[in-house]
């Protein structure tokens, strides 16, 4: 009987951990956002006042989905306007990122906060990074 | 039984009570040096603000203050603490006797016109809140007057290491809370170590 029990307890026990490393899979994408980009455009999307642009309904992020993997890659630099709301600021490219974590990134901010815009398939991504000026 | 928890309860709230209102702690190190106590005390210094004022002790004479370290460039824990910062700033609106400290450890870049912009691009005004620089040694030393942490560290991202402690200095120069400029509630308890010091000033 107690043999019976424990062994439950351990096939209870693997279903939660295998369930969580399925689910972690899923949420790469956030867990990298969270450690990469929240420290200047925040764990809420928002930025930060006139330094740091939005990506929460950001219009320049829904018109410029083909750019973005570059951005992620190489940084942007130079005037900006975002929302109507001029950036002028320097964003470094993050080079430690492969091709599927980027894809990852951009799938969840288009889809996080207030964001609906279209995910994006890795091939997609893959092209646009070949193509980087 | 009823009758025993009563006065437990009671006590348990009294207690309570005692605890809010108790004042502010002086942290760090204390010395006796002939039987007067010598409380750890932030040293003097001299930098320049955004606006190429001088800032000294003096300017933070009649007032309470939060000191911090950061730079421009900083690519991962700065930001999170200014953003905690402007909150700060905006619960306090028109306190006029809290003001700000951020000391920038990155003289190489972050020249005077750098933190002006950076000032303007965070709506940071100099009438309550000094972005400084300086000599690069005084910035370092200071750090330690604040228990924080300041060094150039190639292998750092940004090429600074540095902590995001948020430190609230009372006019007598002396350390009355700090806490991690990062995490949003501990940054909500470290407001009501502020409003409690201001209460001190308001009684004297
Ligand atoms: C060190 C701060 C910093 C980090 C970290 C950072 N960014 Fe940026 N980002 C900026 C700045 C500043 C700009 C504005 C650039 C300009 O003015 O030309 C920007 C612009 C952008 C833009 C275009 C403008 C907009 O709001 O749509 C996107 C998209 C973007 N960043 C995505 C990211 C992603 C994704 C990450 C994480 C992989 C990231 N950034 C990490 C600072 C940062």
């Amino acid at each position: 009987m107690k043999a019976k029990l424990i062994a439950i307890w351990f096939a209870a026990l693997g279903i939660i951990l295998i369930s969580n490393c399925t689910s972690s899979k899923g949420q790469q994408g956030e867990y990298l956002y969270n450690v990469y980009c929240a420290p200047c455009h925040m764990e809420d999307g928002n930025g930060l006042e006139r330094l740091y642009p939005p990506l929460n309904q950001a219009d320049f992020l829904a018109e410029n989905q083909e750019h973005i993997p570059c951005i992620i890659r190489h940084g942007i630099e130079g005037k900006i306007i975002v929302n109507g709301v001029e950036f002028n600021e320097p964003m470094a490219g993050i080079e430690d990122l492969n091709d599927v974590e980027i894809n990852n990134i951009i799938n969840y901010i288009n889809q996080a906060w207030d964001n609906d815009i279209p995910t994006v398939n890795f091939k997609t991504t893959e092209e646009r990074l070949q193509q980087c000026p | 039984m009823k009758y025993i928890l009563l006065p437990i309860a009671m006590m348990a709230i009294l207690s309570a009570c005692v605890e809010e209102e108790r004042q502010l702690p002086i942290y760090g190190e204390v010395d006796i040096v002939e039987g007067d106590t010598i409380y750890h005390t932030i040293r003097d210094f001299t930098f320049m603000d955004q606006d190429s004022q001088i800032i000294t002790n003096e300017t933070f004479a009649d007032h309470i203050y939060i000191a911090d370290f950061f730079f421009t460039t900083c690519p991962t824990i700065c930001p999170k603490v200014k953003q905690q910062l402007i909150r700060v700033r905006d619960a306090f609106p028109d306190e006029g006797r809290l003001k700000f400290l951020s000391h920038s450890i990155d003289t190489r870049r972050d020249s005077v016109p750098t933190l002006r912009k950076f000032a303007d691009k965070l709506n940071i005004s100099s009438d309550r809140w000094h972005l400084v620089t300086g000599d690069k040694k005084d910035l370092y030393d200071i750090a330690e007057d604040y228990f924080s942490i300041a060094k150039e560290d190639p292998n750092a991202p940004g090429g600074y290491d540095h902590s995001g402690y948020i430190i609230l200095v009372d006019k007598n120069r002396h350390i009355r809370a700090y806490c991690d400029g990062t995490d949003p509630d501990k940054v909500d308890a470290f407001m009501k170590d502020i409003q409690k010091l201001i209460d001190e000033i308001d009684e004297g």
